[in-house]
């Protein structure tokens, strides 16, 4: 059997019925939009401008995907449509990386807003593209597995809404984009080191110029850690209530 | 080669043992129903035969292969109806069938081709451009079966495949069962309709509280309620008043009243009739009619299960 077919056809079901609906296009072009002028407006400099881009693609990369995934998996779980994919003939690694394929590709493309503004108005000619192409892809793959981690542990919609939000409003404060590590209380910064974004922040500031805390090769590093781990450990815990 | 082999399978809910070490064989290209109660564990059943529940113990070979360690290679060769649709509301009937079939790997022009055969033999053809969730109730227990049969699966789960679809539906389902095990595809069924399973099947297994209490061909099983076995009197008169009477005299097991003057008495066959007609006599009563009652599928339920019929019907399987 060709599973390659089947596991197309799952992305590309997923693209159709969920990412090119016109409301998730226009939230996913809106969203960050609205995030970009939101700060251009704030910036007095082409230099401001750069700085915080980063912040700028690494939420709309955040909301986007974990948004998405999250209320996808949730519904098809509740309507039934989920059991006709385990169902077939592929591995539930390869049939949840093509479901998470579509969200990873959204948050991608969502990031690309804030950023070709960005080329429009700074020209952007200081910019590491490997490291920041980089860090863009694996934010993407972080924030949806994250979703899937929450996708896993909802029932309903809307607790999956929640769950989200319990993760994410923390996660932009603590992991450096507003406010720098080293300025949170000493009884927090454990916790910015165990979010994923921290990384993906770091790894997008020293792309734009600034200075990282950790070296690039340790970013990328721990960024493919948690991939993994979070990947894991969601289809543990799927194989675990779900087929249990 | 068998088509299912199930041995000492067990599943256990926290410390519910809802399924309690079974064993059951599903013969190549025959039409196998799984029969039980509300509750008795017949969708834990299908849900470890098909691969969507791990089981706590035991073992289940399909077409002669572990489902522990060869699950993919089995889920190329089976086919599921669940009991609820399982396809995309937003997706029109077409699209959910190619699909469906592109899930097992079919090439474009394949899915196509087959899908469209399908709608052509459910009779889907003029509303497949439609979304699912427009079709009737009917239509989409038929869509759903069309697409667990993209792929010509060799064996079909087929979970109350007729449940709360209009007659005409229904049957167009039996006859493409029978049509499908005319072609050698094995059948495992559940159903509530006890005729229905009757009408298909060729051996039919009963579980009951997580435990199979009998299997066994329709013939067999109605032959081990040969003592069950009925006549239906029609008489000239009302029987109300000589009802109580007729039992104690004859020490039946059982008088049904069908209705004023038709009865239902437990009579096995081989049991002479003399006693009966003296009785009718004597009382002046003269027999209209006697019809000799074989035990119905739901007579063969109720024994089996302990539990009437009546009370199951319409509630989850």
């Amino acid at each position: 059997m060709n599973k390659g077919i089947a596991l197309l056809s799952i992305l590309n079901k997923d693209i159709r019925n969920y990412y090119l609906k016109p409301p998730n296009i226009s939230w996913g072009m809106i969203f960050p939009l609205a995030w970009t002028l939101m700060f251009v407006l704030r910036s007095e400099t082409e230099v401001d401008l750069i700085e915080i881009l980063p912040g700028v693609m690494a939420l709309s990369i955040l909301f986007g995907t974990t948004s998405m995934l999250a209320v996808t998996i949730t519904f098809e779980k509740k309507q039934k449509s989920f059991e006709r994919l385990m169902l077939a003939p592929v591995s539930l690694y390869s049939l949840m990386l093509a479901k998470t394929g579509g969200a990873i590709i959204f948050g991608i493309l969502n990031a690309m807003v804030p950023l070709l503004l960005g080329i429009a108005l700074t020209g952007l000619r200081a910019i590491n593209w490997p490291v920041l192409m980089g860090a863009i892809i694996l934010i993407a793959v972080t924030s949806t597995f994250l979703g899937l981690m929450i996708a896993v542990a909802a029932k309903e919609v809307f607790e999956a809404q929640t769950f989200s939000n319990f993760f994410r409003f923390p996660m932009i404060f603590l992991c450096g984009l507003f406010i720098p590590i080293q300025e949170l209380p000493a009884l927090i910064q454990p916790i910015s080191y165990v979010l994923p974004l921290t990384y993906g922040v770091d790894l997008l500031k020293v792309a734009v110029g600034a200075e990282g805390i950790l070296s690039v090769f340790l970013n990328f590093t721990l960024l493919l850690v948690f991939s993994f781990g979070l990947f894991r450990y969601s289809i543990h815990r799927m194989e675990r209530n779900w087929m249990n | 080669m068998k088509a299912i082999k199930v041995q000492a399978l067990s599943k256990k809910y926290g410390e519910k043992e809802a399924i309690k070490g079974i064993d059951f064989m599903v013969e190549d290209g025959e039409i196998f129903g799984f029969l039980g109660p509300n509750g008795a564990g017949k969708t834990s059943t299908i849900n470890m035969l098909i691969g969507l529940l791990k089981s706590t113990s035991g073992t289940i070979e399909i077409l002669g292969r572990n489902l522990e360690t060869q699950k993919e290679a089995i889920q190329a060769e089976i086919g599921v109806v669940p009991d609820e649709s399982n396809l995309y509301p937003e997706m029109s009937g077409i699209d959910n069938l190619t699909f469906c079939g592109s899930l097992y790997g079919m090439r474009k022009h394949d899915r196509e081709k087959r899908a469209l055969e399908l709608l052509k033999i459910f009779q889907l053809e003029d509303v497949k451009h439609k979304a699912f969730k427009a079709y009737s109730r009917g239509m989409k227990r038929k869509l759903t079966i069309a697409a667990a049969m993209m792929h010509q699966p060799k064996i079909l789960f087929l979970d109350e495949p007729t449940s709360g679809i209009d007659v005409a539906s229904a049957r167009q389902i039996r006859k493409m069962i029978e049509d499908l095990h005319q072609k050698g595809t094995t059948i495992f069924l559940t159903t509530h309709y006890l005729e229905e399973a009757e009408r298909l099947c060729q051996r039919i297994a009963f579980i009951v509280d997580g435990k199979i209490v009998k299997t066994g061909s329709v013939e067999t099983l109605k032959a081990s309620l040969h003592d069950q076995s009925g006549l239906l009197l029609k008489l000239d008169q009302n029987m109300a008043n000589l009802k109580q009477s007729l039992q104690e005299e004859l020490k039946l097991t059982k008088v049904e009243e069908i209705n004023e003057r038709s009865l239902k008495i437990v009579w096995p066959p081989d049991q002479e009739l003399t006693p009966l007609f003296t009785f009718f006599r004597q009382k002046e009563v003269h027999i209209l009619e006697a019809k000799r009652m074989e035990p119905t599928m739901e007579e063969v339920f109720v024994a089996i299960t302990g539990i009437e019929h009546s009370e199951e019907k319409g509630g989850e399987s």
